[in-house]
């Protein structure tokens, strides 16, 4: 990710702020602190995993997509404060895509920091009107008879894709096929591919 | 920021029912928080599935008491919305009970 100094007067804001709230009794320092860590601890390798897992065991696949939050805390990720998290499945004939419209809603709990093109005005207003042109840019081309599925992510819950398994992966591990799943890939705008090893290089 | 989703006591609309988005523009005369996206106003869908009860967030954004509404996914085509793209092609969107109305 692209990181940029913040400039000194948002610095100097941010400590007021949180001085005030502070203060006032609505946070703890403890809390941002415990907050600031839990947000750190998140990337998409979790969100990974959990994908893996559902390809391997069908009883983890059945909870992962009856109850995403439940599914995370039973792998250790603490959900607390933390919207709903919902997992659409994609089928043979269905295909999703994540965007959030309205703003920037993501599962950052199990997936991280969202990149800056999902924030983007361009990929919001785009993905809703022209899914498939989207995903031509991506560089992904879903086989004929598919339909895509655009998921407008606009209230409560956050949502992660759970793609098809690629072909070529029969007997893989779990860590082998966690290595597959990349964020694109939770989000929709990509599909892995037994061929392409995904690079956590932060 | 609502943390969980509630418990649905009663749900008006039940999966596979058509629904239709209300064709009403509120913020055109007044300053509100919609989470209810413009493009689908008016449109016909289909309830996909009850997502649980959050506090309402038209009031919730202005820190005022919000009740409980119910959350829906809610199927819609995309042709009849854009007036273009590909035949079978959809948008699942989650609204609010308080925006649907029986077809």
């Amino acid at each position: 990710m692209a990181t940029q100094d913040p400039r000194p007067e948002s610095i100097a804001l941010l400590e007021k702020l949180a001085a005030a709230l502070i203060a006032r009794g609505v946070v703890t320092e403890e809390q941002i602190a415990q907050k600031q860590a839990s947000a750190d601890r998140s990337n998409p390798e979790t969100g990974a995993r959990m994908v893996a897992r559902a390809w391997i065991d069908p009883e983890w696949r059945a909870l992962l997509l009856r109850d995403g939050t439940a599914a995370a805390e039973a792998m250790g990720i603490s959900m607390r404060g933390n919207p709903p998290l919902g997992v659409l499945e994609d089928t043979e004939t269905v295909h999703h895509l994540v965007v959030c419209t309205l703003c920037s809603c993501y599962p950052r709990a199990i997936i991280g920091y969202p990149p800056h093109w999902y924030k983007s005005s361009a990929y919001r207003s785009r993905a809703v009107r022209e899914p498939r042109a989207v995903l031509a840019e991506f560089g992904t081309v879903l086989p004929a008879g598919v339909q895509v599925r655009v998921l407008d992510s606009t209230a409560d819950y956050r949502w992660m894709v759970l793609p098809l398994r690629p072909a070529g992966t029969e007997g893989w591990s779990e860590d082998e096929l966690t290595a597959l799943v990349s964020r694109d890939h939770l989000v929709g705008v990509s599909l892995p591919d037994a061929q392409r090893k995904v690079s956590r290089a932060a | 920021m609502s943390t969980g989703a509630g418990v649905i006591d009663a749900a008006r609309f039940a999966p596979g029912q058509s629904v239709r988005v209300k064709d009403a523009r509120p913020e055109r005369i007044a300053r509100l928080h919609l989470r209810t996206p413009h493009y689908v106003r008016g449109r016909l869908g289909q309830i996909q599935r009850v997502l649980g009860t959050f506090p309402n967030p038209e009031d919730l954004a202005f820190n005022r008491p919000a009740e409980a509404r119910v959350l829906y996914h809610v199927l819609f085509e995309q042709q009849p919305v854009w007036g273009e793209g590909q035949a079978g092609d959809t948008l699942l969107i989650e609204l609010f009970e308080h925006w649907l109305e029986e077809v």
